[in-house]
């Protein structure tokens, strides 16, 4: 740290002192205005969606709608087949975070609390496969599940989660590799086996990682796009992801009712993240600090 | 971290005061835990054998191959590779692609750098609300955000060129021009750069204070501190991101297809990439490929260029910040 040496005369930290006043509050206010603009679509895609049609195009752009009116949301939620869709995206969603965290739970196990020769570097491997892009193994991953007759069926979005997923892997190796030996040896000395040390031991001691582990891999199923669109082809088998398409028409586009649509799809997430903001914020810290 | 892992016991007699030879067998225990060890891993080893590193193999095997899906894979050698340099939309997604890549990512860090450094101040009060508000738009479905941008970015009744045109501007079309379309593409990923902002605050909310306060007694302003000490103390953080940001680029698809597949519904255009392929990224030119023509030996190809280009681009970013990147654990 050698670079921090210049020094200013001292006049100039007096009319420094004086700016300095000025200069506090400026964060916060250029905050509150970047904050402003951040949150400007959401307001828009709220306010469109109680909007009438003729209204959601105005010119000069109407902010409260007038009359404030509902009709888009019934419209929007039939138009999409919301029903179905919402069971399409829980068909594959709800199973595959419990095939998660069983699977990342025994893995990171077997990683963080168990002392074989060579896990080190095995763990190595699981790191560099986060570094591996999706689009190389989805060729042949289709090509797999053509030939088992899984094309059109939810089994391409559920079974891979039962074999572990390696971000999760290292987010819950680190969470375990905290759990002190002590509590371990004492269970292994009482002759518990390993699996029921990991159920009976580790599990309830780490219920805040298995939260943010389900969470965020809700979320990710919740919003997956790419694997609904190779394998689902069939409109009833369409997730709330994919349905949210059928606004998009040559027609000119109902802005209320894809803004009804929008607001409802999202919603889900928005609330779980507003209940659980500290588990994604922790979740997401661990990975900046491993850089 | 791993200390907590080290063996407490003392050390065996058998075993002696002996330097682990390396070549030695396994102890009863050993063999055991290994076994447990081997056991407990067995859905990632079943998974990574399965799902990551068979299809990393067959996809290298298929990008030689003239492959429709169903068909038996025939052999070409380095055909699919030679003809994808003949390929304008191959270099067309490229270009499309590096314009992220070289514009969005930097762009999307330097304002989340920002307003990093403005939540980090220590007089701002409602720092979760600020943040909860930046985070917000990672948090929303990528379609949900793509189609909320194609209203917000409509040449005529868009909120962005109204808003534009109150201060005199005529605003441009945006996805509907081919020249502003990666722009608003921009705009986008800088509006949902929310985790980036997490990440640097992290960092800099690790910054050790007796830095600051050494700079200050030597009588450093604000410019200097961030420049000398908050800069390269977090300069880890920003080499993470950008790597991050880099390859997400490199395979960003969801929000460009939504709405180049929005633009083209609306012009009649049977083209999938936006107006004259705009926003046809590498993403996305790949899924055409391999999943609307089937070509499963080309896509394959694609996505090993792809896979190239990602590590060529990390090694060169990880080689060039060797000696700016300071880590801490280092010294």
């Amino acid at each position: 740290m050698k670079a921090v040496a210049t020094s200013r005369p001292l006049e100039a930290q007096g009319t420094r002192r004086r700016w300095s006043r000025v200069a506090h509050s400026v964060p916060t206010i250029v905050l509150i205005v970047l904050a402003a603009v951040y949150l400007l679509p959401f307001i828009w895609m709220i306010t469109t969606s109680l909007k009438t049609q003729p209204q959601s195009i105005a010119s000069p752009p109407v902010l409260i709608p007038n009359p404030f009116t509902f009709d888009a949301f019934p419209k929007a939620l039939e138009q999409m087949n919301f029903i179905g869709a919402l069971r399409n995206t829980l068909i594959y969603a709800v199973p595959s975070v419990i095939g998660t965290l069983v699977s990342c739970s025994l893995v990171a196990y077997g990683f963080a609390l168990v002392k074989w020769p060579g896990r080190n570097i095995v763990f190595v491997v699981v790191l560099a496969t986060m570094m591996l892009p999706g689009q190389v193994t989805f060729i042949p991953l289709y090509v797999i599940y053509a030939k088992l007759g899984w094309i059109n069926t939810f089994l391409p979005l559920i079974v891979p989660s039962f074999l572990g997923t390696p971000f999760f892997i290292f987010l819950l190796r680190q969470f375990f590799l905290g759990i002190p030996n002590d509590l371990l040896d004492a269970a292994r000395m009482d002759g518990a086996s390993e699996l029921r040390i990991l159920i009976r031991v580790v599990v309830p001691l780490s219920k805040p990682a298995l939260i943010t582990v389900g969470l965020l891999t809700f979320i990710d199923k919740w919003n997956d796009f790419y694997g609904p669109l190779i394998y689902l082809q069939k409109p009833e088998l369409r997730p709330l992801s994919v349905a949210l398409q059928v606004f998009q028409t040559n027609h000119s586009t109902d802005w209320p009712r894809l803004m009804a649509a929008s607001v409802v799809v999202a919603l889900p997430l928005v609330v779980i993240y507003f209940v659980a903001q500290r588990s994604f914020i922790e979740g997401l810290t661990l990975t900046g600090s491993k850089g | 971290m791993t200390a907590v892992s080290r063996p407490s016991a003392p050390v065996q007699p058998t075993a002696g005061k002996a330097r682990r030879p390396s070549r030695r067998t396994l102890t009863r225990g050993e063999r055991k835990n290994l076994r447990t060890g081997l056991l407990f891993i067995s859905p990632w080893l079943v998974g990574f054998v399965a799902f990551t590193l068979y299809p990393a193999l067959a996809s290298l095997y298929y990008s030689f191959t003239n492959f429709k899906i169903l068909q038996t894979p025939q052999w070409i050698g380095l055909n699919n590779y030679a003809n994808l340099l003949k390929d304008p939309l191959f270099w067309k997604s490229l270009g499309n692609t590096l314009f992220l890549t070289l514009v969005g990512v930097p762009l999307a860090i330097l304002v989340a750098l920002g307003i990093a450094l403005l939540l980090n101040n220590k007089r701002v009060r409602g720092l979760g609300g600020f943040r909860t508000v930046f985070y917000l738009p990672v948090v929303i479905p990528a379609v949900a955000a793509g189609l909320l941008w194609i209203f917000l970015l409509n040449p005529s009744i868009g909120l962005v060129n109204q808003a534009l045109s109150v201060v005199g501007i005529h605003g441009p079309g945006w996805f509907f021009d081919p020249s502003w379309a990666k722009p608003g593409l921009v705009l986008l990923m800088v509006w949902s750069a929310g985790d980036v902002v997490i990440i640097y605050l992290s960092a800099l909310q690790g910054v050790n204070r007796q830095l600051y306060e050494a700079a200050e007694v030597d009588g450093a302003g604000s410019w200097v501190k961030l420049r000398h000490v908050t800069i390269p103390m977090i300069s880890p953080a920003i080499l993470f991101n950008l790597i991050v940001g880099g390859i997400a680029a490199f395979q960003a698809f969801t929000q460009a297809y939504v709405i180049a597949r929005g633009v083209t519904a609306a012009t009649n255009d049977a083209s999938i990439g936006g107006i004259q392929n705009s926003m046809l990224l590498y993403g996305l030119n790949l899924y055409n490929v391999a999943f609307r023509y089937f070509e499963m030996g080309y896509g394959s190809a694609l996505a090993w260029v792809l896979l190239v280009a990602i590590l060529l681009a990390t090694l060169v970013m990880l080689r060039v910040s060797r000696n700016r990147v300071y880590y801490e654990s280092e010294r």
